[in-house]
Formats: C-alpha cells, structure tokens, sequence
C-alpha cells in the first residue's frame, strides 16, 4: 500500500452529491486461483466525466473492467448504475444497462463490413435490409456529432486499426451506451489517430456520456481525464482529480515504493564492448513495427537495465536478440555480426554464440511445463555434446547436472522427477536461471526475472545476476519492476514505443525522471519523431 | 500440483472410457436380441482359446501396433495423423515393389529390404501433408483424408493397369517369390518345441512390432530428435525459443508418422497375402487412431491397446462366424472408445477430476 | 459424343450432385458457425439406412426422409455434445461418428432384416419417383430445347428440387437475415458475438442442427433416391467428397453448388466410361476418382486461390478478454 504521508496524496476527490455516480463499484474483489486480481475495489465515476484509471499491466485495470462488462463474475461487491443496484451477469445485462466497452484487442468480425459489425446482436428484425439501413443512417448522424467518420461498407479487415477503434466506439453509441469504457486504447494507435480518439472522447463528454478509460500512459491521463484513479497490484490506491495532481506523482503513485530492495554490490568494473546494437528494426507478424531503431551497447562486467512501461519494444528486443525474432540492423557480440534472418538466426546460433537467454514468460517459453525437472533443465542446451551418449540422450547425466543445479540454485523441492509446473512460480524460474547462468555465457538476457517470484527466491536470483556480472559477463536486464532496474543496473536505458529515451548512471537519476521518461517525456531532448510531440 | 495423481490420468480414466464403451456395445447386443454375456464368452475363447484364434489375434495386433503408433507419433508433435489408412497402402505398394522385382534371396534378407520399402513409400506418402501443413498451413487432417482417397486411386490404377499379372482379373500382383514369404509364429516356435496353429496368420512381423514399439519408446523418450518432437509437441512458442525449428520438426514427425504406418505392410501385405490385393489395409489406419487414444501415445499403451483391438477383432470375427452379430460391432466399439476417449474426455475426467480433489480436501 | 449422351451424362451430373450438395451445404452452416465436421459421411450414412428402413417398414418415403433426418439429428447431438459443450476435439468427434455411423447402420439391419447389412429393396411408395415437370411430355419432341427441358430438368425426384432450392435459400439465409449474420460470425470470431450479447452456444448448437437436418436429407436420398434401399457403406466416401467440394467452394453457397456439380459430372464421367482417350492421352478412370481430393490440395495449398476456412473453426469458444 501507498503511505499517504509519504506520498503526499491529495484527499479523495469528493462525491457530487447532487447527482448520483454514474457508475459506482463497492468492494469488487476477484481471484483466479490463487492470485488476486481484485481486492476490495470501490470507485465512483461521476457521469459527464472522462475518469481514468491507471496503473501497470497487472495491474487488474482490464479484469475490473470485465467485471463490469459482465465477463467475469467478482467474487464479492456490488455494481450500482447511475445509483441503481445492477446485477451484471453477462455482456447483454451490461449493454442493457446503458455500458459500452471498447476492448483493448477488438471484438470485431474481420470480414464483415462496418454496417454489419456495428448491428450484429442489435438487430431490429430477423431480416437484415432494414436494420442496415437504420444504422446506416444513425452512423452518418453519429459520425457528424462525434468526427467518427467510418465508411459504412467498408470491410473491417481493410480499416487501419484507428478506424477499426472507431466502429467499436460506434459500435457501443449504436447500442444507446451512456458509458464508454476504452481498454487501452491508444496502445494499437499512432499519434496522430490517438490525437483524434482524444478529440472524439471529448466530444462524448461533452454531450454527456461518461468515459472510463484505462491505460498505462501518464501522458494520456493527463491530457485527457478529469479524475484519475491509480490502480497497483489488484487495489485501488488513490483517486485524484487530475487538475490537483502531476505526472510525477502519478508515477509514483503507480510504480509504488515497496521495500527496498538491497543487493550488496561494488561498482561495476567494466571491460571490453560484448553487445553492441546498431539500428536494430524489428516488425511484429501484424506488420506492425515494434522497435524503430535501436543502438545500445554492454560491455563485460555490467548490467544494462531497460526500464519501460511493458509494451513498448521490450519483449521484441529481447526476442530478437535470443533469437526468436528475426529483424533488420545489426547486432554485434564481441565483435562478431549475428545473423538477424534466416536459419542462422535461431535460438540454437545465438546460444552456440555465448548468448544465454532468461526469457520474460518461463511458462510459455522458458519451460515445457509437462516435462520433468531434469527434460527442462537440457531445454535449448540439448543438443550439448555432454548430454549425448553416442545416439541417445544421457538421461544419467542430465539428471546428475539437474540434481547439482538444483542444490546449487536451491530449488524446493529438490526432486528431478517433478514437472515444471509443479513447482511454485519461484522454484520454476530458478530452474531457468540456475540453467542459462550455469552455460557461463558471455550474455545474459533475462527478462522480467522476478515476475511471480517470492521475496526469497527474488533475493537468490538478484545475487545470481550481480555474481555474473563480477565474473565479467555482460547481462541485459529488462524488468517493469523499477526498484529491481535501480537495484541491480549500473547504467539504465529507458525504452518507450519501440525507442531508446535515454540512458542514465542510477546513482544521478531517480524514479520521477525515469517515469517520465517511460511516459515518452523527456527533458534531454527527444530522441525519435513520437517523443517530440511530447515535450 | 496435479489435480489427480498420475495412476488415474493413465489407467483409471482410460479404463472408465472403455468401461463406458463396453456398457454401450453390451446393450447394443441386448437391443439386437444377442446375450452380452455369451457373446463376451464367445469373443474371449475364439480370440484367446486357442493358438488358432492367438494367431489372429496377434496378426491384428501387429497391424494396429504400427497404425497406433503412426498416430502417436504425429501426435507428440500436435498432429492428427489420419491418413495411416493410404500410408499404409502405399507401403503395402512399397513391399510388392520390392518383393517383386528385387532379388531377395532369403526372407531374412526379403524381411528388412521390403520393411525398407514399406517405411519409405508410406512416409513419402505423408512428406506432402506434412510440407504443406509446415510450410503453407494446409489442416494436416484434410489433406490427410484427401491423401487417403487420392492414395486408393492411385493403388487402384497401378494393380489394374500395371501389376496386374496378364490374364488374371483380380485386382492384384502376382504372388510372391517362395523366398520372401515370411515365418509365421508356428514355424517360429516349432524349434522351440512349442506348437502353435499353422493356419494362423501371425508372423514374424508381430516380433517387428514389438521392436517398433521399444524403438519409437527410445526415439521419443531417449533421443535428441523425440525430445524435440514433444517440446515442440507441448508448446511451439518453447521450441522457438529453445532454437527447434517448427518446419524441422513437423516434416520429420510426419515422415516418422508416416513410415510406421508404411511398416504395417510387411505384416499384412508380405506376412499375410503375400500378394498385394486393392483394401489390404483393411481399415487398420483408423484403427490406429483409436488404439493411440486408448494407449495415450505412448507405446507401452498403444501395444496394450493394439492387443485389445486385436482381441475385439478376432472375437469378433468368431462372433459374426456362430452368432448373428456382425463384425460391425467392432466397428461400433472402436468408434465408442474414440468418442469417449478422445473427443469427451472432459466428460469422463471432470467428474473424477472433482472426485480427486474432494477426497484431498477431505484428508 | 452425341446431344443425346450429353443430356444422359448432365442427367446423372444432377443425380449424382444432389447428395453432394446437400451435404456440401450442411457442411457449409456447421463450419461457417466455426465448428469443423468431418463426420458428413456418418451422418449420411446413417440417415441412408434409417430412411430406407423406416420407408420399407412403412411403405411411406415421407416417413423414411422423417426417420433419416431424425437418425442424422442423433449424431449431429452427440457432435455439439463433444465439441460445443465438453469442448472436446472436433476432428476426433466426428471421426468416432463416422464408425459409430459405419457399424451401428450394419449392425441394427442385419438385426431387422438378415439380408447381410442391407436393406430390402425399396418399392412403390417407399422410394423417391420422378416428378415431371408441366409440359414436359408435350415438349420433349421439340429439337435440343426438348431433351434439355423433358430429360435433364423434368424427371428427378423431389430432393432434387429441394437441395437445389437449398443453393438460394442458404445464400438468403447467410447473406440476408439476422441468423446468417450471427452465424457467419460466430464461426469467424465467437468473442465479437459474445460481447454483443449473443449466445455463442445457442448459435453452434443451430449451426450442427441444420447440418444434421440436410445431411439427412442427402443420406436419405441416396438410399430412397439415387437408388432403391440401402447397402453397406453405400456413402461410399461422398461426405469426403462434400467436404472437399466445400473447401472447393471456399465456404460459400453458390460455389458449392458448382463445386458439387463439377465433381458429379467427374462422378458421371467415371461412371460412364472406364478411361478416356484425349486425342491419344488416355486419362484412366481411377484419376477422375482421384481428381476432387487432388484439386482441394491445391487448393489447401493456397497455390490457386487459397481457401481460408472460418476463422475460429475448430476451436471450442472459451471466454477471455
């Protein structure tokens, strides 16, 4: 939790007494399994208002949100519409009760035209011709008040994704929703299409609709929101207006300051240049580009932390570097090019080059979660000539190697047999360190390296890293959690929309500047063409 | 942890499905007037009462061990190999090749020659499926299917127009050479002192068939190649990222898929008729697709099911021979244990996945 | 070839389309509603025998098409059992369908009727008769319109009419009405149904139903129409060629009804004549049966105009955000 003192919060933004809220969620708390991504969550958004609600991904914004679209059921609470106590059990309930929701990946039907997405299940008859042809006259009067021009006929899958947004907002105004909630809205747009969506909220405002809209962006927030509400590992820790409050202590408000963590470590004593990144592009399979142009460098003996909000290039660059992605530009690792396309530029090329690669989601990729301890501890090295007795597998071997890792790395319980997923979320991820730090590679990559991590188990997994490092092996470290980047970096280069901000010594930065930074704001100058609107 | 301790994901939940299966067909015997019983008796001494009736059965467990484990094969690497039925064709086409043309001096000699061809053509039949499924994404079941029907055409035209030996009408080759006829279980054994029935048709292929079972064990479990064929099996996103090239991986699995079903021919084709006749395999690909289900694709389990279809067959046939019942009702059972098996498993696991967790919170 | 060999050879085109097309057609709901059927071949199986046996029992076909429908149905149940509500595997359903379909079928008319797995021949009232169409005798004299009228339209028998009224009616259906457009788009993206409030299992569970209902349809036409009772497999693989002809036809209505009549015409051809002599190249029978599979892997290999099935086919619909 947020300490109030120490954050300087200002007091509760006050209920309009003389309207009742429009929406209104007293104590909403939902589990999946063991995790809690709701805890006792109360909001009241007042109607006419654009509220935001901001916080990192994993934050529980979205699971909120589809509890209130009737998507999921909250475990506990109450949902009151504009002061009426509403049961909402699915999606039908929520559009009754006047809600509309734009998600963040689009619920559209991509070979269906607009017209057709716009009626589908708020059609006025079993024949089709004259629900067309009211909607197509309520679109061109709603693309007038609102500046959502959309070409009716036009199919979904030709729009570009600005305007595939907009059927969905029209999708929701075609159902008479008096409440808009965005999932991230701007995360799919550029720029300019996210200046329009702006424009486009403000003029639901103004003719009286209510706005949730939920995102990870301080610049949004504050561009936008009359209200915001910071939302911080499943509960909600403060709601301000946005005309009392700043970037800076959103930021704040929003990473939190937990406990400290402290890993006990000298200066870095750095050598010789191990990485080095020139104009690296990477396009994901939608074509979309993720990282526009990269230079960074690593040299032995140091920790380059990325710090960033989770979506701005991260995952991408760390995927191309292990090889997963192939992209355009060059990589070097100690002095040598990579291949960046074709077979060459696998997984199996990059490791036989020194590279070992901790990656961000350890149940997706990092393990095979039905295979046992000691399959996943070979997972990537498998073809090691020490592994292999003549055309087989030694699997004495690699369970000897596992038993020894395992005590190394102090994994619980020490069983070799188990599978990967029975192991707590710790346990698993000391499996996957113990095995790439265990290669004694020239480069580490490892990403988000205590996500789902218990105190103890983040402790042992910093030490591993800081021990790596006087060793002299470079390690590119790419974290969301601010304090581990602080913790453990000796340089830190901060990433937004698929572009170095800038790269700061930790010891003469702080975490304002380095929010700021990850909110595309900067005060050395912008680096790339987005930040430049920015400053 | 687990929601269920390991012994009832691998033999209870197996057993209910058969259970189940078996309650059905019992009463689909009931509602055409047979006694489940008797007929159950009747399967059990026609199939397993005599070294006669072992002979059948072990033939056509030998059949089902290869289609089984074309299936598991495939299916370790996320794929729904169905078109075990042409692979197996067209190494049936493989083994007359071989048998027919090429001078095998001894069936020890005939024996691995034509396993060659057999395993060749049939993975070469599965090479297209397999390329188009890894490189264009074409459902590797369609073009399957298709593969099976385009494969039954093709072995149509080469028996009537090119094999055929002139003057005779059958659809079929000649004989084959005395040489490459193959031991069946009663000249094995009869060295050994132990008698077992001359008319049965078990050979030494079934002997084959247990190596192919210990041979794909070692392969999946004990190899470079099968630890990646699993990995990738389970998650693709993994594979990529521990450098297993996806395309690699779907076109071997598909080519070992494909020549194990290929195999089957030595059994029926060069053990059996010792000929190549049009339907040879006789349905036995599909068969594999129920055994695999049943054997949760691994070969200990598939060689203990492949038994069990083995047994359903011969009974059958006994029971289609003094009964009224025809041999359908194997084919009713075998789509039974599909069903229940493999497409609601959810069905049979909910409930004792509910039971399992029940008794943990009870201890 | 003369006029008169055409108009045969057009003839048994229809006949031998119609099956094809109406199972092609309910392939054509079931998967545009995103779940796979490879189980067409069971369902008309199943419904050939039903329909023949009920309809010799009977003497009535109106009670025999009743009964075929209604046995298809049964399968087309335990299907959305599978794969709507266990979201089990599709594809191994309607495998297990298909030899459900293949055993049950042999087994139930060897219990009724001892003749091998087949049914008595159908008589009289029991079996489809050609409907002649107004004027047809009179017309038939006239040169080339008369053949074409009196021998290739009149003549066929109801089902005919029917799945061939079934081409526009399902292209209205789809294109046209508000159950259409759910469909379509429960088989391209369940979510975007979901989140406007519509059932995304009510709509499946429809889709399977009309599969079953015209699957019925053709089963029953093979064994009380194209010919006169039922025999063992009698599909004979045509719910494989339907469901090649419906990759063909790249999901759409009208191309269905082309793709099914090409492969009735290849079905025609074959039956006609064993090996065609193409000015010296001579294209054996056993390629003509080989061709419909042939071309649907070209097709699935996207090298002419590739086919993109339904977007969400084949995957059970479980709600996420």
């Amino acid at each position: 939790m947020v300490d109030n003192q120490q954050t300087g919060r200002p007091e509760m933004v006050a209920p309009d007494a003389s309207r009742a809220p429009a929406i209104e969620l007293r104590g909403i708390s939902k589990a999946f399994g063991p995790v809690q991504a709701n805890k006792d969550i109360s909001i009241r958004v007042m109607p006419g208002t654009i509220h935001g609600i901001i916080g990192e991904n994993g934050a529980g914004k979205s699971t909120l949100m589809s509890i209130l679209y009737g998507f999921y059921k909250a475990d506990k609470g109450e949902i009151f519409v504009n002061g009426d106590k509403k049961n909402i059990t699915d999606s039908q309930t929520a559009i009754a009760a006047g809600i509309g929701m734009v998600f963040q990946h689009f619920k559209l039907v991509q070979n269906f035209t607009v017209l057709e997405n716009v009626i589908l299940g708020a059609e006025d008859g079993a024949l089709l011709r004259p629900s067309l042809a009211k909607a197509r006259k309520e679109l061109t009067a709603l693309a007038k008040e609102y500046e959502l021009n959309v070409n009716p006929d036009a199919v979904v899958e030709d729009l570009s994704v600005g305007h595939q947004q907009r059927v969905e907002i029209l999708k929701a105004l075609y159902r008479q929703a008096e409440i808009l909630i965005l999932d991230e809205p701007t995360g799919v747009l550029t720029p300019a299409e996210a200046d329009h969506l702006f424009r486009i909220l403000e003029n639901l405002r103004r003719e009286g609709k209510t706005i949730i809209l939920i995102t990870h962006k301080l610049r949004e927030i504050m561009e936008i929101t009359d209200t915001v509400s910071v939302m911080r590992r499943g509960q909600m820790t403060a709601t301000v207006k946005t005309s009392e409050t700043s970037p800076e202590q959103l930021a704040e408000l929003m990473v939190g300051r937990k406990v400290l963590l402290r890993v006990d470590k000298t200066a870095a004593n750095p050598g010789d240049t191990v990485l080095e990144v020139r104009g690296l592009r990477v396009r994901d399979e939608a074509g979309v580009e993720r990282l526009k142009g990269i230079d960074l460098d690593i040299r032995a003996g140091e920790v380059l932390g990325i710090a960033g909000v989770a979506g701005n290039g991260q995952s991408e660059l760390l995927q191309v570097l292990g090889g997963m992605r192939s992209g355009k530009g060059s990589i070097r690792v100690n002095g040598q090019e990579l291949d960046l396309t074709g077979l060459k530029s696998d997984a199996r090329s990059r490791r036989k080059r020194g590279i070992a690669h901790v990656p961000e989601d350890r149940q997706r990729e990092g393990l095979i979660m039905d295979f046992h301890a000691w399959e996943n501890v070979a997972f990537g090295y498998h073809d090691d000539p020490k592994y292999q007795r003549g055309l087989f597998m030694d699997n004495d071997a690699l369970r000897q190697d596992t038993q020894a890792k395992m005590a190394k790395f102090d994994v619980r319980p020490p069983d070799c047999w188990l599978s990967a997923k029975s192991f707590s979320g710790g346990n698993q991820q000391k499996i996957v360190v113990a095995r790439e730090i265990e290669r004694n590679p020239d480069l580490l990559l490892i990403g988000q390296p205590t996500r789902g991590v218990d105190i103890g188990a983040i402790e042992f997994i910093h030490e591993q890293i800081i021990a790596l490092r006087d060793q002299g092996k470079a390690i590119l470290l790419v974290s969301v959690e601010l304090d581990e980047i602080f913790a453990l970096s000796d340089r830190i280069a901060v990433m937004f929309d698929g572009q170095i901000m800038g790269v700061r010594d930790p010891a003469q930065t702080n975490e304002k500047e380095l929010g700021l930074m990850m909110a595309g704001i900067t005060d050395t100058g912008p680096q790339g063409q987005e930040a430049s609107r920015n400053g | 942890m687990d929601k269920m301790p390991r012994w009832a994901d691998v033999f209870l939940i197996p057993l209910i499905s058969l259970l189940l299966a078996a309650g059905l067909s019992a009463l689909v015997i009931l509602a055409i007037g047979e006694n489940p019983w008797a007929a159950l008796k009747m399967m059990v001494s026609g199939a397993l009462g005599s070294t006669y009736g072992w002979g059948y059965t072990l033939y056509y467990t030998t059949n089902f061990i290869f289609t089984g484990l074309a299936v598991s094969v495939a299916y370790h690497a996320r794929m729904f190999n169905i078109g075990g039925e042409g692979q197996a064709m067209l190494g049936g086409l493989g083994v007359a090749l071989a048998c027919l043309y090429l001078p095998l001096p001894h069936w020890l000699i005939a024996l691995p020659v034509a396993a060659a061809a057999a395993a060749i053509f049939g993975a070469a039949w599965a090479l297209i499926p397999g390329y188009l499924q890894a490189k264009r994404g074409s459902h590797i079941v369609i073009t399957t299917i298709m593969f099976n029907f385009i494969a039954a055409a093709l072995l149509n035209y080469i028996l009537v127009n090119l094999l055929r030996p002139q003057g005779s009408m059958d659809p079929a080759t000649a004989k084959f050479p005395e040489a490459t006829h193959l031991p069946t279980l009663h000249d094995l054994l009869a060295p050994l002192g132990i008698a077992f029935s001359k008319a049965a048709p078990a050979n030494v292929t079934f002997l084959v068939g247990l190596l192919a079972c210990f041979v794909v064990w070692l392969l999946l479990w004990r190899t470079k190649l099968g630890y990646e064929i699993r990995a990738f099996g389970h998650s693709e996103p993994a594979a990529v990222y521990a450098g297993i090239n996806p395309v690699r991986i779907t076109v071997i699995a598909m080519l070992i898929s494909g020549g194990l079903a290929g195999l089957m021919a030595i059994n029926n084709v060069m053990g059996e008729a010792e000929r190549l006749v049009m339907n040879a395999v006789e349905g036995a690909g599909f068969i594999g697709i129920a055994v695999a289900l049943m054997g949760r694709n691994h070969p200990a389990g598939v060689l203990i099911a492949a038994l069990l279809f083995g047994f359903l067959y011969q009974g059958g046939a006994e029971l289609a021979l003094w009964t009224s019942i025809p041999r359908e009702l194997i084919v009713v059972i075998q789509a039974l244990v599909i069903l229940f098996t493999g497409a609601l498993d959810d069905m049979v696991r909910m409930p004792v996945e509910r039971l399992f967790t029940r008794r943990k919170g009870e201890a | 070839m003369d006029f008169l060999t055409i108009i045969q050879i057009l003839d048994s085109t229809v006949r031998l389309a119609t099956p094809l097309l109406l199972a092609c057609l309910a392939g054509l709901y079931s998967e545009r509603a995103g779940v796979f059927d490879i189980g067409l071949e069971g369902k008309m199986l199943a419904a050939a025998f039903m329909s023949a046996a009920v309809a010799y029992v009977s003497g009535s076909v109106w009670l025999g098409l009743l009964a075929g429908v209604g046995a298809s149905l049964a399968l087309s149940v335990i299907h959305g059992l599978a794969s709507i509500t266990f979201r089990g595997n599709q594809l191994i359903s309607a495998v297990a369908i298909n030899f459900l379909a293949a055993g049950l079928t042999v087994l139930i008319a060897q219990s009724w009727f001892q003749q091998g797995g087949r049914t008595p021949s159908l008589i009289g009232g029991a079996r489809f008769e050609p409907i002649t169409l107004p004027f047809a005798d009179s017309l038939a004299g006239v040169p080339f319109i008369g053949p074409i009228y009196s021998d290739l339209i009149s003549g066929h028998s109801a089902l005919v009419y029917i799945a061939l009224a079934m081409v526009p009616l399902t292209w209205w259906i789809l294109y046209r009405t508000r159950f259409g457009l759910r469909l379509r788009a429960v088989g391209e993206n369940p979510a975007a149904v979901d989140t406007a409030g519509v059932s995304v299992t009510g709509l499946r569970y429809a889709a399977v139903a009309i599969c079953g209902v015209l699957c019925g349809l053709a089963g029953a036409y093979l064994a009380t129409g194209l010919q006169a009772g039922f025999v063992k497999d009698m599909t004979a693989g045509r719910g494989y060629i339907a469901l090649a002809a419906l990759i063909f036809a790249k999901w759409r209505p009208w191309y269905a009804l082309g793709a099914t009549l090409l492969f009735g015409l290849l079905q025609a051809v074959a039956l006609r004549y064993q090996n065609i002599d193409l000015g010296g190249v001579v294209i054996p029978v056993q390629f003509m049966d080989a061709l419909p599979y042939i071309l649907t892997v070209i097709i699935l290999a996207g090298f002419v105009g590739k086919a993109i099935p339904p977007r969400a086919g084949g995957e059970p619909y479980v709600k996420e955000r």
